[in-house]
């Protein structure tokens, strides 16, 4: 660790894998109670859980780029960080802040919480991925403001690299954008269209950006390769990015009663979206196969690779399956959204906020460089184990879409849901077993960090 | 990457082109938002749907069900649900109503969720007006949403 301040990163890491453990226990939990229906009910309902789920997520996933920034920043910017302080304090008002929304999601009926909260005054709540009280998001907008002063302060008084302005756009854009979460007109079509500004303009638009400059970072570290060639990729990817994304938003708008001419622009543009996601993918093998050196911790060069491999799997191929129009209008809102979901948050996201904690954590823990190479088996079983069951999480939920969209929506005699949910019984329970073995490898990856041992050296 | 193409021309790219298409989706946005009253029934946003739009969002119903194919899939359908239900809304009630509170043993069940009368009748006119939004192609494909 080059810098004091960069410390401050480590209660973010360790509460963002936190987060993380409970995330997939719900998920768990979603699971079975899609094959066994009254399992917890109706103490835990499956859209109770569900929101814990997606919420604890998206929670984590913050907590990660928080971190990641407060790593990553001193460094490039060859400076302390303007205020450690600042940075503890936004994280314990976070995690305070989250920790009582979930609390609030199990203790109480969310009509309660509602109340409690004051919604009927700004009324917010109770759409998907924004369940938060209106109060919450208020909480989120002044951490995010908080933690953006804080890199953008070290940012201005330090060297600037292509690394930093990238992250930084990213992390504004995703402040900026999360303002759309308070509108929230009468006019359901005008309400699902600028919540897309939220949700798809995050994940396929600013997020990318956050998610280019983390693998940059960590790939010129544990590669070597000179930081003008890296940075060149960087626009490239981003450019890409967001000259695809932008207007993909339009393959959200195909059914929601908006205009039709959304159909060909967000068919057209949509399709480019893998992309970006291809160029990461030869981006990653390529500075890999240029490297300079070999960093002693090959975890994270795994994960790197990992990531770009996995997020143009999941958000590239998987995106580009069902987003033309013609073909979405079979499969629009089935499991093959939720498989697609599954792959697209944990090739990009998931794995991306590894990486930086893999690389990252070893030296906030007081190490040279790196792990033992008992810790980093562990840790390199636990990748496996994760990918390779989000894997099949993914094909057995495609099973399971393509069989709905057959049978509720394709055939001469459609079926009713329910009916259709019990014909496709046996690949949610695929799923939920996949789900297990993710969850085994997860624990490995907690133990990994347990496993002592001597640091590896790097090779001369 | 070859030499001729350098790191500036990328940045160019990057921010000449996401400035452009950022505009030009704000042009899109812009004829959407002027063209949806032929599409979105706003006509008939009455007091009562606002009300039945906020007991929809108070009650997390997105959580397990979807509404115009978008929220959750563990549930049915609800975007065409005041078609399916013979274009009824006491249907849509009397379904909502009559949810056991202990759930059915060994399946999915919705909770039940004591609601006044009404916001079971805002509701259900939520979704009637829902279902009356003009959806590309009358989009879902058929009945069963």
């Amino acid at each position: 660790m080059k810098y004091q301040s960069q410390a401050v990163a480590k209660p973010y890491f360790i509460a963002a894998i936190g987060l993380f453990v409970g995330q997939i226990l719900f998920g768990i939990i979603l699971g079975l109670q899609y094959v066994i229906g009254d399992f917890l009910f109706p103490e835990i309902p499956f859209n109770v859980a569900r929101m814990v789920h997606t919420n604890l997520l998206i929670v984590w996933l913050l907590f990660g780029f928080m971190g990641a920034s407060y790593y990553l920043v001193p460094e490039e910017s060859e400076t302390e960080l303007f205020s450690p302080k600042l940075a503890l304090l936004t994280f314990w008002i976070f995690l305070v802040a989250g920790a009582l929304t979930i609390l609030g999601y199990l203790l109480v009926p969310y009509a309660t919480l509602a109340q409690m909260t004051g919604n009927d005054l700004l009324p917010t709540m109770g759409r998907e991925f924004l369940e938060q009280p209106t109060i919450t998001k208020i909480g989120i907008v002044i951490v995010a403001l908080a933690f953006i002063f804080n890199i953008g302060m070290t940012v201005l008084k330090g060297r600037k690299t292509v690394i930093t302005l990238v992250l930084l756009l990213g992390l504004v854009g995703l402040a900026v954008f999360f303002l759309f979460s308070f509108y929230n007109p009468d006019n359901l079509v005008k309400d699902k269209f600028y919540w897309w500004w939220v949700v798809h303009l995050w994940v396929e638009g600013v997020w990318e950006l956050i998610l280019g400059s983390i693998l940059a970072f960590v790939l010129i570290k544990t590669t070597g390769v000179d930081r003008e060639v890296i940075e060149k990729w960087l626009y490239v990817i981003i450019a890409l990015a967001l000259i695809t994304g932008i207007i993909g938003t339009g393959h959200h708008y195909f059914w929601i009663g908006t205009p039709e001419y959304w159909q060909w622009w967000g068919s057209i543009f949509s399709a480019l979206e893998p992309l970006p996601f291809f160029m990461m993918t030869v981006f990653a093998f390529n500075m890999v196969n240029q490297r300079r050196r070999n960093h002693p911790n090959q975890a994270t060069v795994l994960w790197a690779m990992g990531t770009a491999v996995m997020a143009f799997l999941g958000a590239g191929v998987w995106g580009f399956m069902h987003t033309l129009a013609p073909i979405n209008y079979y499969t629009h809102g089935t499991q093959i959204t939720a498989a697609h979901g599954h792959m697209a948050f944990y090739g990009a996201y998931v794995m991306i906020v590894l990486t930086i904690i893999s690389y990252a954590m070893p030296m906030l823990r007081g190490r040279e460089a790196a792990n033992s190479r008992k810790s980093q088996v562990v840790e390199m079983w636990s990748f496996w184990l994760m990918t390779v069951s989000m894997v099949f999480i993914t094909l057995f939920l495609t099973g399971a879409g393509v069989l709905q969209t057959y049978l509720q929506r394709y055939s001469d005699n459609p079926l009713p849901f329910m009916e259709v949910q019990d014909k496709i019984q046996l690949f949610y329970w695929m799923r939920e077993a996949a789900g297990l073995v993710f969850l085994i490898g997860l624990v490995l990856y907690l133990i990994s960090f347990f496993v002592g041992g001597d640091e590896v050296q790097e090779a001369a | 990457m070859s030499q001729t193409f350098t790191k500036s021309m990328a940045r160019n790219i990057f921010y000449g082109g996401s400035v452009f298409f950022f505009l030009l989706f704000l042009a899109l946005t812009f004829d959407s938002m002027s063209g949806l009253p032929e599409r979105d029934n706003s006509g008939n946003i009455t007091e009562q749907v606002a009300r039945g739009k906020m007991v929809w969002e108070q009650n997390d119903c997105i959580g397990c069900h979807t509404l115009l194919g978008e929220g959750a899939y563990f549930a049915p359908e609800l975007g065409n649900v005041y078609t399916r239900y013979g274009n009824s809304t006491e249907a849509i009630k009397g379904f909502i109503k009559s949810r056991p509170k202990d759930g059915i043993p060994g399946r999915r069940s919705m909770p039940q969720f004591n609601l006044s009368d009404e916001d079971l009748d805002a509701v259900a006119e939520f979704l009637k007006y829902t279902s009356e939004i003009n959806t590309a192609k009358n989009w879902p494909p058929n009945i069963q949403g």
